[in-house]
């Protein structure tokens, strides 16, 4: 479990993070929503300690992560997987090479070894003969998938995705979204994800938050988001003129 | 004020940098990968900037010293002593803030505005030690040879722009080379060039880690890490000269 408790983040005088409290648990997706500007990514790198909270707690299990130093969050760091929203590849690496370095980095195995469970993790991504390609070579929709790979090499017990839709058709997006949560049962992990995509929320929030100006406003699931009564909410669900034209119906 | 905050945050990322190494084996991977970008690759443009400013000095030392009383033979030595004391290590150390500066600087910026500096934190690698320490160590390493190759090649080119002009014989601008020699000089330059080096790398790293924004700030990072990385190389010319030859 990943407990969230009271934090607050600013950046020179603007606060971005408003004393936010959330909990998420295992096998489950977890949804953080809100409009661009909100806070999401911010609120996602202060959970995974990319920036220093200000106030508050960040817990995973019984730790304390966030009080930790760089040398014991690492161990933690070691079972965090985390998909960037524009990829974040290694533009100088192959995409094999990419899937292949947190094993260099964390793991003694031979090279077979290392290029097999690579291969494994591309294979699950649907990535194939493109080992040998650089990042610049690929579409977006497979470099998304080859960093899922690259996220999921060392079995993590922890995945992050900042916008996993950002910038891909409908097709591609619902794809993604599928090996996510796929994902997330097959290796249990505590999947957090942010979204501004309507279709990812409905298809699959199994619980939502919702972040305005840097507060949560609301927390829910995907059955309770149509019905709410809360109006930034709802400003932003049916942002489009035919969702707002269905609600009335 | 803003130079304290910023040389603050130089030796704070400084720390990081040189922390224990977490796998020795891929930093030695790494920084053979950096001799090869920062050094070898940098050896061209030394042996040109350097044949033709040995060419200049002579040419120019020979002009402003047409004097029957005046042994042609020091046209020789001036050269050699120009090209050892400032040429060869503080202009080359200038050129390579323009080339290695601005490129390791948009290298790094670019991986941390497009979050590759946040990947390889979130897995546990010290990015800082592993982005930077190889560049440092290779630059550190590289450099004092490339000052070796441009002494070489700017005495060679003073020799072929003396000899084919006419303005001094061979002989004598051979025995003006080897006349008076002070080998201190030389460990003097590569003094020199092994803090210009490390100026290089470390500053325009340090520009380059620390970019926020997008594509245009990259740019800019780039051209200030150049225009410091300069600026302190000529403040270091002075601070040791004046300790070492004085
Ligand atoms: N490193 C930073 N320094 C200063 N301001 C930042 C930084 N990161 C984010 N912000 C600001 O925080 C706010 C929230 O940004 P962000 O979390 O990226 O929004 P989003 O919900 O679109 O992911 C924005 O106003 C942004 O300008
Ligand atoms: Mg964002």
């Amino acid at each position: 479990m990943i407990k969230v408790d009271h934090i607050w983040k600013s950046f020179n005088h603007q606060t971005v993070l408003k004393d936010i409290s959330v909990e998420f648990e295992k096998g489950k997706t977890n949804l953080i929503i809100g409009q661009s500007g909100s806070g999401k990514t911010v609120l996602l790198k202060s959970i995974v300690g990319l920036l220093d909270i200000d106030k508050g707690e960040v817990k995973y299990d019984d730790v304390v992560y966030s009080k930790l130093d760089f040398r014991e969050k690492k161990e933690i760091r070691k079972k965090i997987g985390m998909l960037f929203q524009g990829s974040a590849l290694f533009d100088s690496s192959t995409v094999e090479e990419n899937v292949i370095y947190p094993l260099d980095m964390f793991t003694n195995m031979s090279y077979e070894e290392k290029r097999e469970r690579a291969n494994f993790c591309l294979n699950r991504v649907n990535i194939l003969n493109a080992n040998h390609l650089y990042p610049s070579e690929i579409s977006g929709g497979m470099q998304k998938r080859v960093a899922i790979a690259r996220a999921i090499v060392l079995n993590p017990e922890y995945l992050f995705c900042d916008e996993p839709d950002s910038g891909l058709d409908p097709i591609t997006t619902l794809r993604i979204n599928n090996l996510i949560k796929e994902i997330t049962e097959e290796f249990n992990t505590i999947t957090i994800i942010n979204t501004h995509d309507m279709n990812s929320v409905m298809e699959f929030g199994e619980k939502i938050i919702f972040i305005h100006i840097g507060q949560i406003w609301w927390e829910g699931t995907n059955k309770d988001i149509l019905h709410s009564e809360n109006e930034k909410l709802n400003d932003f669900v049916f942002a489009n003129h035919m969702a707002k034209r269905l609600k009335q119906i | 004020m803003q130079f304290f905050y910023h040389f603050g945050k130089y030796v704070i990322l400084l720390t990081k940098v040189f922390s224990k190494p977490e796998k020795s084996k891929i930093y030695y991977k790494q920084t053979l990968k950096e001799l090869i970008s920062l050094g070898v690759n940098s050896i061209g443009i030394v042996i040109i900037i350097s044949v033709f400013t040995g060419a200049v000095i002579t040419l120019q030392t020979a002009y402003n010293t047409e004097n029957p009383f005046y042994p042609r033979y020091l046209i020789g030595l001036m050269a050699r002593d120009t090209i050892i004391l400032e040429f060869s290590s503080t202009m080359v150390g200038l050129i390579l803030a323009g080339k290695i500066g601005s490129s390791i600087a948009s290298e790094i910026g670019t991986m941390r505005i497009t979050e590759q500096i946040d990947a390889l934190e979130i897995m546990g690698v010290n990015s800082a030690s592993y982005l930077i320490l190889p560049k440092i160590i290779a630059s550190v390493l590289f450099n004092p040879l490339l000052t070796m190759i441009s002494i070489a090649i700017g005495v060679f080119g003073g020799w072929i722009a003396g000899t084919a002009t006419g303005v001094v014989s061979s002989e004598d601008y051979i025995y003006g080379i080897r006349f008076a020699f002070i080998p201190f000089y030389v460990t003097y330059a590569l003094i020199k060039t092994v803090f210009y080096a490390f100026i290089i790398t470390s500053v325009s790293s340090y520009y380059g880690y620390f970019v926020r924004g997008g594509a245009l700030e990259v740019g800019r990072s780039s051209t200030k890490a150049v225009v410091y990385s300069c600026i302190l190389i000529l403040l270091f010319d002075v601070i040791l000269t004046q300790l070492l030859l004085s």
